[in-house]
């Protein structure tokens, strides 16, 4: 088949890496297009190589073309320099299989991972020639649906989309399909099929509903102003995962992405509920693959890819039950085929070093170690059951294992924190280091061990115990950030730790737009109109150009950032069910603030709504085999 | 000590704008879905034992891209090259799989000169290209070319490195050295015709095929130019 492309050969030869534009890719699909054909294009916004190394795209893209009446094709963020030949030669944004234009297509779908993706979702929408806001867009626009884990908080930008799909995306699509196939054929207007559409479970429709506001800028109320519209959207959820779709020919890109491998997701969800995380509390219950279908799926992966490397997904691998079993099957296959292993979030232990060791040049690759906080008083705030202990034990065996490098993730600004958490942070680093040289005895020594220890901004995310959390502002992160500086300066083995901290404004940001509520959208539009956009890449990211868009609409940064929410105000994701409910978030914020650990759902349950869904780790006995180690 | 095979592949249509290294990477990956027997090197990092004749510019399409790989085991040339055409992606073929004597140069080694075919984009042919401007061009003794790189200006005599220069058409058709020594890319060949006409060559005017990649069967003094392909049998 030859296959036109959108873009001339002059621009695919003055871009930088034209393969992001040509699709072709081993695992794209094409089709014949009928008159029944659903044409929707799934959208990632941000760059290809960040895009294609998204396992969410890749299971729904398998989904979507798995049904005779859909074609689903990719589109990704087209890099700065394309965006400007494309806005100069007025070339609309096209889908990566078809080279069509985006605006042709039935549905336009988006993946929101991460809030500073924002304006990203505006540009595709402006270079695709899309009204930016939905109450604009005409009967033959396409549908613009957002899903993934900032669709939760979808307030901020309500006034981009027509609808969102809150959850999991293997379970309702098909009903939207249909309800969009009957629309059709009866020759229903744009507004009857988002009026269905609303009505489905999971689904939120926001131009349905209307918000009204204290004057102090807090929600008085929200409600849904059509019949049928349901004041609260549950999530949708994949209760099994064993036989849930499964992508086994993935899109395997020309060029080097970021996730360049077979990615096999061994579990959704995570035991351990960690107050800071979103994740945690948003895939409840943990849920299971089971072990026979992941390796039936590792093989046929690898085949169809051909890629070297395998990675195993999930919040916690450790917590996984079969997790050595699968390993070691694993190990044997790949081993054969000189198939690289990439086991990311194992807690450090004799059974992970092992493997580690078998998978991995311990010379040459560092032990990954989170404790998030470095006080035990703090690690108790967020919930985080790492004792000082089990690193120390844990750094020791890798020492002695043969491994001379530690990355240390931490996160400054968490709730209740003081200078003396902060500076255990640089105790903890330099009692690692001196493990190094207590375990290892002068002769072994390839020269010094480095730690480096590195440090994010806390950012409160909603549905966490932390979203009534007041976040800092920037200078409070940036003192806070010096002060670890200087506290690691004054240890002993200073020199053998390295310190990396994040950028503060961007973390600022993130806070407002994670927590935003509907007037937030405006900022966003202004922002992006003034020229933002890949504000994720610290290059592109103009902060002088948000606080002039925060002023000219006249909306407060602290509003959202900095103050303390009270318990019982209207939050603007309020209306959305994601499984826990409210007051066990509060039991938890609480208990937070009382410096009390609560135990993993394996060792007991703490009734956060979720067993409702009859499923996962809520039907499991509890008590049992990880249940002392939290 | 497994067996080496010499693979000669075409690569058109949009697959152009996939450039060297990403080509390496993809025939990697191919030899694994395709499940043919390929030797890895030793150490705790194998990789494939792979190498490419001649990197091809990115927009440039080729009938003549060789590479050479090991294989412990096999089903015949024909298996080889069926087995990867079932896994090629649109626009890359598997043309000829043949099997290499033992002590065999490398494909890199080997290359001494490639063929190219070179047309103009739509509107882009100039009024000046006949077959009397060529004639006049091979008949000089010298072609000085003044090649611009990043650094430095150096001045090249074309001339002995152009073994063949003719118009069918509106295709030029060329056969120049190749390889490490020295490299004559076909755009030199074609801005050398522009400036002999006192002209600037325009941008990105050029559609270039390779045709094929030789190595020298004769002598440094009386070359004979053979394919790659022609160095090993089928099987």
């Amino acid at each position: 088949m030859i296959r036109q492309l959108a873009l001339r050969d002059e621009i695919l030869l003055q871009v930088e890496k034209p393969a992001r534009y040509i699709g072709n890719e081993t695992g794209s699909i094409m089709k014949e297009i009928t008159p029944e054909t659903i044409r929707f294009a799934m959208c990632f916004p941000d760059v290809y190589e960040i895009g294609m190394s998204h396992l969410g795209i890749q299971i729904l893209y398998g989904m979507l073309n798995g049904y005779d009446d859909v074609w689903c094709e990719r589109v990704y963020s087209p890099w700065p320099d394309l965006d400007q030949m494309m806005r100069r030669d007025k070339i609309p944004l096209f889908a990566l299989e078809s080279q069509d234009a985006v605006k042709s297509f039935d549905f336009l779908g988006m993946t929101l991972q991460y809030e500073m993706c924002y304006t990203n979702i505006l540009q595709i929408l402006d270079l695709a020639g899309i009204p930016l806001l939905a109450k604009d867009r005409r009967e033959d626009d396409p549908i613009v649906i957002g899903g993934g884990p900032c669709a939760y908080n979808p307030e901020p930008i309500a006034d981009f989309f027509d609808l969102f799909y809150i959850g999991e995306g293997e379970t309702r699509y098909r009903d939207l399909l249909d309800l969009y196939q009957a629309n059709r054929a009866q020759g229903g207007s744009r507004e009857a099929f988002l009026l269905e559409a609303a009505r489905l479970p999971g689904i939120y429709a926001p131009a349905f509903y209307e918000v009204v506001y204290y004057n102090d800028g807090t929600i008085r109320d929200f409600y849904p102003v059509r019949e049928g519209v349901p004041e609260r959207i549950e999530k949708e959820l994949v209760m099994d995962l064993s036989h849930a779709v499964y992508p086994e020919n993935p899109v395997v890109p020309f060029i080097k992405v970021t996730q360049d491998r077979v990615v096999l997701e061994i579990q959704r969800g995570c035991i351990r509920g960690c107050r800071f995380c979103q994740a945690g509390q948003l895939y409840r219950p943990v849920r299971e693959r089971d072990v026979d279908m992941l390796k039936k799926y590792a093989l046929t992966m690898l085949k169809n890819t051909g890629h070297e490397e395998i990675s195993l997904s999930s919040l916690s691998s450790s917590d996984y039950s079969a997790l050595e079993e699968l390993v070691n099957y694993l190990i044997d296959v790949c081993g054969r085929e000189h198939i690289n292993i990439s086991l990311p979030s194992l807690r450090i232990d004799a059974f992970s070093l092992d493997v580690m060791s078998k998978v991995q040049d311990v010379r040459k690759s560092s032990l990954t170690f989170a404790p998030e906080a470095g006080s035990q008083r703090l690690r108790d705030v967020i919930n985080k059951g790492l004792t000082e202990e089990v690193i120390l034990e844990g750094a020791r065996q890798a020492f002695a294992g043969g491994w001379s490098r530690v990355k240390l993730y931490f996160m400054l600004g968490l709730p209740t924190e003081t200078p003396d958490d902060i500076r255990a942070i640089a105790v903890l680093a330099n009692q690692i280091a001196a493990t190094y040289y207590d375990t290892v005895p002068k002769e072994k020594r390839t020269g010094k061990c480095q730690i480096v220890a590195s440090t994010s901004f806390f950012v409160p995310k909603p549905f966490t115990p932390f979203q009534w959390a007041p976040q800092c502002t920037k200078e409070q992160f940036l003192e806070k950030a010096y002060m670890t500086r200087s506290a690691i300066t004054e240890q002993l083995n200073q020199k053998s730790i390295k310190y990396n901290w994040h950028e503060a404004d961007a973390s600022v940001l993130e806070g407002v737009m994670a927590r935003g509520d509907r007037r937030v959208g405006q900022v966003i539009l202004k922002a992006y109109e003034k020229g933002c956009f890949f504000d994720a890449w610290g290059e592109y990211y103009k902060n002088d150009l948000w606080l002039e868009a925060f002023r000219e609409c006249g909306l407060d940064i602290a509003f959202y950032t900095t103050r303390e929410r009270s318990l019982d105000e209207i939050l603007p994701w309020d209306f959305i069910d994601c499984g826990v409910t409210k007051e066990y978030l509060k039991r938890e914020w609480n208990r937070a603030l009382l410096e009390e650990c609560t135990p993993n759902c394996r060792v007991s349950c703490q009734g956060c709504g979720a067993a409702r869904y009859g499923g996962g780790v809520c039907v499991e006995e509890k008590g049992a085999a990880h249940g002392n180690e939290n | 000590m497994g067996m080496k095979i010499r693979i000669q592949f075409s690569k058109h249509g949009v697959m152009k704008f996939i450039g060297h290294l990403d080509i390496m990477r993809y025939f990697q990956k191919a030899m694994r879905r395709a499940e043919i027997d390929i030797a890895y090197t030793g150490g705790f990092s194998p990789h494939q034992i792979m190498s490419f004749a001649a990197p091809l510019g990115v927009g440039m399409e080729s009938d003549g891209e060789y590479m050479d790989i090991e294989v412990n085991s096999h089903q015949g040339g024909s298996s080889v090259r069926d087995a990867l055409n079932d896994v090629m992606a649109d626009g890359i073929r598997v043309l000829s799989v043949r099997v290499l004597p033992e002590h065999a140069g490398n494909a890199m080694a080997s290359v001494a000169a490639a063929g190219y075919q070179v047309r103009f984009r739509e509107g882009l042919r100039p009024h000046f290209l006949d077959e009397d401007l060529l004639r006049r061009f091979r008949e000089k003794e010298s072609i000085p070319f003044v090649k611009q790189t990043r650094k430095k200006e150096s001045i090249l005599d074309l001339k002995p490195s152009i073994h063949e220069l003719k118009l069918e058409g509106d295709t030029v058709s060329m056969l120049v050295d190749a390889g490490s020594s020295v490299n004559i890319k076909p755009s030199m060949v074609i801005e050398a015709l522009y400036r002999e006409h006192g002209e600037t060559m325009p941008e990105f005017a050029l559609l270039v095929t390779r045709t094929e990649l030789y190595m020298n069967a004769g002598t440094d003094q009386e070359k004979h130019f053979v394919p790659l392909r022609d160095a090993g049998e089928e099987f």
